[in-house]
């Protein structure tokens, strides 16, 4: 059955749970994506943009080095590093951009954790002349503070968010605030696969161009599909947009990546869908980190993409279907998979992604040298030399190395 | 009228009706600015001439609220707040049948604490009514069937921005009373309501069989005499947040909103509707 049914279900999951006056903008957007999906000019201007603006498709690339450092499992990496803006964020917002533009709303709004989506966002509101509003948690704003400043000179306003956890979920609380007030004039661009109806849908089927194009390269470069696909679990947006178009294949095993933060027995996790339980916030019933009375909990993670306590709610339905495996990986191991990656292959991914990319290190010695894993790079890390963490290892590395060449 | 029976909603608003009088219906958060001080600004409102109250449960993520409630909450929740507590103290109070509760939450707490098991909580303790923010009738069904079997009305709230059509499906499927949400927006004072809301009321009020309520940016005694006018209740949330949080110590906060409602309540009785 075609997932969501009509009320916005993934099974049990999704649905929308806003305030009434939200679901005049709801409905509206709803008709409004169908509307352009019939609309040859839609999909055309869509496609020459993240052709030539986005510079799609990103490259699926043979990771060799770390291949050979990791001894077993040949690893690809789907590139969405190399995407315009530096994340797989953009290609959700090209979309929702010309669909607002569409709409005749000319202001946007948007929250925003890591600062790629509202990166992205501020991109697009430029490129198409809308103004941009964007919400960040203070906390955010400064492990962030490259894209801050990026999102600044964009012409975005950033408003800095210090209420409750101070990260990407009370940014969202903002911002649906925002949206609220403004709701007649203004479109939110949602930045992940969460959110009431339609947008759980929307934004994975602006991702899946992800998976799509990578099963045409993997088939192109070794001729059959990979055995696993391993993406970063956040939100979900990366993650369902790579993992969707496979779904049918059933001999591809795909798995997603929570971050347990300081450890799962820790509070200081973000692993929604290994320790949570279902609830609604932000307008969708999904997996949901809470306590007994319904309270939603802090998360917590290196990664601020990943730092949310909610998820997807098709993430919750492929979870209780068993298709998707969801498991989690600690910040050090994170932290230690974005040094290897930088040091084997040149290429410095975004901390969300080593996530993705720690666990593809923990699987890959005990499986066979003929075994395919593709890892979804989502994103690049520059945006990360600013963590405090990042920083601290970049020096220790560099004593490190200054001692050494002292001997 | 025996204080110490149980009123509905509905007979409320018929002993208003037989009274030519509005509702006035004042808003607290449960736990703000700490527990007692909270059961001592609920008795002071009911003298103070409240007709109902609304009672919010405080929520980690209040998204259709306003900074004012937003941070009472946070307090509320911050004092250990919870509901088995608030349920608790609101059974121990005397006067809980004097004026029916109308209890506020978010979905989620609901969702959790078990809908039947919070329902009949919520009856015993006088709450009556059950308002949801992020509940729409699209998505109510079973808690709106719950609520029937319970006897707890589910209020369901219009927004400026429904549709004829959404209009029509909150009018037939509301409970108890229409909440007419009086701008898009979250909750919060306002210095001045939209020029077109008395018209709206008053259309909307030929369509309902249910009493007309209006909320949201309700503050001072001019906006609550004007809506009064031609609304069959008030609902005044921030305001009295506002003057909790100004106010040095419990007993001021107390006297303060006392005399606040106080004058509201003689203003609305002089209005001519």
């Amino acid at each position: 059955m075609e997932q969501p049914n009509k009320l916005g279900y993934f099974g049990d999951y999704g649905g929308r749970f806003v305030p009434e006056t939200l679901m005049a903008a709801l409905l509206e957007l709803e008709e409004g994506y169908k509307d352009a999906l019939r609309d040859p000019e839609f999909k055309s201007e869509l496609k020459r943009l993240l052709s030539t603006y986005v510079g799609r498709p990103t490259p699926l690339y043979f990771a060799k080095s770390l291949t050979m450092k990791y001894k077993g499992a040949q690893i690809y990496l789907k590139r969405e590093d190399l995407a315009h803006t530096g994340a797989h964020k953009i290609n959700n917002c090209i979309g929702q951009g010309l669909l607002a533009r569409r709409m005749n709303k000319k202001r946007i709004v948007a929250e925003t954790g890591a600062g790629q989506h509202g990166v992205a966002v501020a991109t697009i509101a430029s490129l198409f002349n809308q103004s941009c509003v964007i919400y960040m948690g203070i906390e955010d704003m400064k492990r962030q503070a490259p894209n801050v400043a990026r999102m600044n000179l964009l012409g975005a306003e950033v408003v800095p968010v210090d209420s409750g956890s101070k990260t990407l979920k009370d940014a969202t609380n903002e911002a649906i605030r925002d949206w609220v007030t403004n709701v007649e004039t203004t479109h939110y661009i949602i930045g992940s696969t969460v959110g009431p109806h339609p947008y759980p849908k929307l934004v994975r089927d602006f991702q899946a161009v992800i998976g799509r194009e990578t099963k045409i390269q993997i088939k192109k470069q070794i001729n059959r599909l990979p055995d696993q696909i391993i993406a970063c679990v956040g939100g979900g947006s990366n993650s369902l947009g790579m993992f969707y178009p496979f779904i049918k294949d059933k001999s591809v095993k795909l798995t997603g990546v929570e971050s347990s933060g300081n450890g799962l027995n820790t509070h200081l996790h973000a692993a929604t869908l290994t320790k949570g339980k279902p609830g609604v916030l932000h307008g969708s019933f999904s997996y949901l980190l809470q306590d007994k009375f319904g309270q939603v909990k802090t998360s917590h993670s290196i990664a601020a993409g990943l730092d949310y306590p909610g998820v997807g709610p098709e993430h919750s339905f492929l979870k209780d279907q068993s298709r998707v495996n969801y498991v989690s990986v600690t910040d050090k191991e994170a932290l230690s998979a974005f040094i290897e990656l930088t040091e084997t292959e040149g290429i410095i991914p975004a901390l969300e992604s080593s996530f993705a990319l720690a666990y593809a290190k923990k699987i890959a010695s005990k499986l066979p040298k003929k075994y395919i894993l593709v890892v979804n790079l989502s994103g690049r890390g520059d945006k990360d030399l600013a963590n405090d963490e990042v920083a601290s290892l970049i020096n220790k590395r560099l004593e490190a190395r200054q001692k050494k060449g002292r001997e | 009228m025996n204080n110490h029976l149980p009123i509905s909603i509905s007979s409320a608003f018929e002993e208003l009706r037989k009274n030519n009088k509005k509702a006035l219906m004042p808003y607290l958060t449960a736990g703000y600015p700490d527990a007692k001080t909270f059961i001592l600004l609920l008795k002071e409102i009911i003298k103070a001439g409240a007709d109902m109250v609304e009672i919010g449960i405080p929520f980690s993520d209040p998204l259709a609220d306003g900074k004012t409630i937003q941070s009472s909450s946070q307090i509320a929740l911050q004092n250990g707040t919870n509901i088995d507590e608030i349920f608790r103290q609101l059974g121990e109070l005397e006067d809980r049948y004097k004026v029916p509760l109308i209890i506020m939450s978010y979905y989620n707490p609901v969702l959790q604490y078990g809908i039947s098991k919070f329902l009949k909580k919520s009856k015993t303790a006088g709450g009556f009514g059950l308002l949801i923010p992020d509940m729409i009738p699209d998505e109510g069904i079973a808690i709106e069937n719950k609520c029937r079997t319970s006897g707890v009305d589910l209020i369901y709230l219009l927004a400026p921005t429904s549709s004829a059509l959404r209009r029509k499906l909150i009018l037939k499927r509301s409970q108890g009373f229409i909440y007419l949400v009086s701008v898009a927006g979250v909750t919060g004072a306002r210095k001045s309501l939209p020029g077109k809301l008395n018209r709206w009321i008053t259309q909307i009020k030929k369509e309902s069989c249910l009493p007309v309520c209006v909320g949201f940016g309700i503050s001072d005694l001019t906006q609550a005499k004007s809506v009064a006018r031609v609304a069959d209740g008030v609902i005044i949330g921030s305001a009295i947040i506002d003057i909790i949080k100004k106010s040095s110590g419990s007993q001021e906060a107390v006297s303060n909103v006392g005399r606040f409602i106080g004058k509201i309540r003689k203003g609305m009785d002089n209005v001519k509707s």
